[in-house]
């Protein structure tokens, strides 16, 4: 398969309920009566392809498993049963702010960041210019990341995560990345990199968003795939599907 | 809407288990250096006396051993007995500053753990690494202080990033573990907290080898930690090389806690992520 490929095979995911309890006397408790309490399906038999190149718009309500999916196709997460491939490098645009720590500064945390997205201490000193200069905070960037503001944190780690030059970009809501300036920025480079014949698998709510980036969408409900094809198509589905819902309950 | 849907047990027993594999590449070498120095800094940024921290801990507890022992107790009339006692406290220093925050590091790094799909014995091991940098700091003291006791640079000084590279592993060995361990069970942490306690007692560190009941010698033989003061002491204030029963048992210990850690910790890795 080719650099860029994402494939998902019937693919099941589940979690323990009892996560959480992470005390001794719960792990006796284990023990003595293994687990009556089933498991919470987050993912049910998801089966897609993205050939590199392609754009995969993941659309449904909270809980739906987006994030689990996103999480399975980073490799955080190891599918219960099924397939996961990713071929080539992956940037997730997960929670960008993960890597980040508040009493080291912008520079610091930049170095850190791209070391974690898998860059090495040439390419990082070779990139560095380029992302302070589009994240836009270079006046504060030997600044402690407290000085920061939350959007000022959030476009220098986009600016880090789209650095990497990732074959596959996961994001999950691009919503809330700085201010408007900005987010035309940010979509600006994910259209680059769609241009550049990169694959990306996006997570939203925005319907609008998903109708400029992906031609492909993916409509999840309870871990189930609902519907599956064109973006307009499958949109419209999910929207009138809400509606209804909506409607009912009215 | 919304409720989560509940499935028996069965279901998770799923049929085709998918191979785990890593999906990061990357400089290794890079990411240490980084997370090392992330934790370094963190640790010392906000204190004003920064690094001379991990001079005073050592140095302070010289000093009161020596008073107790040498005024107090009135038995210890050895003139090196400051050496002698930095050299017990320098490897204990670092096995339970280092273990500590071993132990606890996959959860301290809940939210790089959760997010980044860098492999997770990185964090593990940096954090013990990172206590690296107190070690070198303390072994220069201890160095120093050597020298400033009179006592001469020997050729069995070169024994000494042998044995402490073997000692780091043993102690990253026994983090993997016990960091593993802790995301599921979080009393770990307490239990080593506890351990390392008892531990200043239970290494030489102001009483020699040599009073120890020869019934009980064989207990002390096995405790890695007491090894290292041994070597310690061997080399830097006898001047001799570490005699090899010690050498072999340190590289068994090394080998076996590495073995058995990255065991516990690569069965238990693929659950992490749910029990954060």
């Amino acid at each position: 398969m080719p650099a860029g490929t994402l494939w998902f095979d019937g693919v099941t995911k589940t979690f323990a309920h009892h996560a959480g309890q992470m005390l001794l006397r719960d792990r006796i408790a284990d023990l003595i009566s293994p687990s009556r309490r089933g498991r919470l399906e987050a993912l049910r038999e998801v089966s897609f392809e993205l050939r590199p190149g392609e754009s995969l718009g993941l659309i449904g309500p909270n809980g739906a498993g987006k994030s689990t999916l996103l999480n399975l196709a980073t490799g955080l997460l190891e599918p219960d049963s099924g397939q996961v491939e990713v071929q080539g490098r992956v940037a997730a645009l997960l929670d960008l702010s993960a890597g980040f720590h508040n009493s080291l500064t912008g520079a610091e945390n930049l170095r850190i960041n791209a070391a974690l997205m898998g860059l090495s201490r040439r390419q990082t000193a070779e990139r560095f210019e380029d992302i302070v200069e589009f994240s836009g905070v270079r006046e504060f960037i030997h600044e402690p990341l407290r000085a920061y503001s939350s959007g000022m944190i959030l476009r220098l780690a986009f600016a880090v995560a789209v650095s990497a030059d990732p074959d596959v970009l996961l994001i999950d809501e691009l919503i809330g990345v700085g201010d408007q300036a900005f987010q035309d920025k940010a979509l600006e480079k994910i259209r680059s990199f769609q241009h550049a014949g990169k694959t990306v698998l996006l997570a939203s709510h925005s319907s609008e968003l998903m109708m400029t980036l992906c031609e492909r969408a993916l409509w999840l409900d309870h871990g189930r795939v609902m519907m599956s094809g064109a973006s307009p198509e499958v949109l419209a589905a999910y929207l009138e599907s809400t509606s209804t819902t909506k409607a009912v309950l009215d | 809407m919304g409720t989560p849907r509940v499935v028996p047990e069965r279901c998770h027993a799923g049929s085709a288990r998918a191979k785990g594999k890593q999906h990061w590449t990357g400089d290794y070498l890079f990411l240490f250096q980084n997370l090392i120095m992330k934790d370094f800094r963190i640790r010392y940024r906000n204190m004003s006396l920064g690094v001379l921290w991990s001079l005073i801990n050592p140095l302070v507890m010289m000093g009161v051993l020596t008073f107790i022992f040498g005024r107090v107790f009135g038995g210890e009339r050895s003139p090196i007995f400051p050496v002698f006692v930095l050299c017990g406290l320098v490897p204990y220093n670092f096995f339970t500053g280092a273990w500590l925050t071993g132990t606890t590091a996959i959860i301290d790094n809940a939210a790089l753990v959760k997010r980044v799909p860098v492999p997770r014995e990185v964090v593990t091991v940096a954090a013990v690494l990172s206590n690296g940098v107190h070690l070198l700091i303390q072994v220069a003291l201890l160095i120093g202080f050597t020298l400033a006791f009179g006592l001469r640079p020997a050729a069995s000084w070169w024994w000494l990033p042998v044995v402490w590279g073997l000692y780091v592993a043993f102690v990253c060995g026994l983090a993997l573990g016990s960091s593993a361990i802790n995301v599921f069970i979080r009393d770990t942490r307490y239990v080593v907290e506890s351990f390392n306690m008892v531990l200043f007692y239970l290494v030489p560190i102001f009483y020699s080898f040599s009073i120890i009941p020869a019934r009980y010698a064989a207990v002390y033989q096995f405790n890695p930690v007491a090894a290292m003061v041994l070597a310690m002491r061997n080399i830097l204030i006898d001047g001799k090389a570490p005699p090899t029963s010690l050498l072999e048992n340190l590289v068994i210990v090394a080998a076996v806690t590495m073995g058995l850690g990255l065991t516990i910790f690569s069965r238990l890795k693929p659950r992490f992520y749910e029990h954060i």
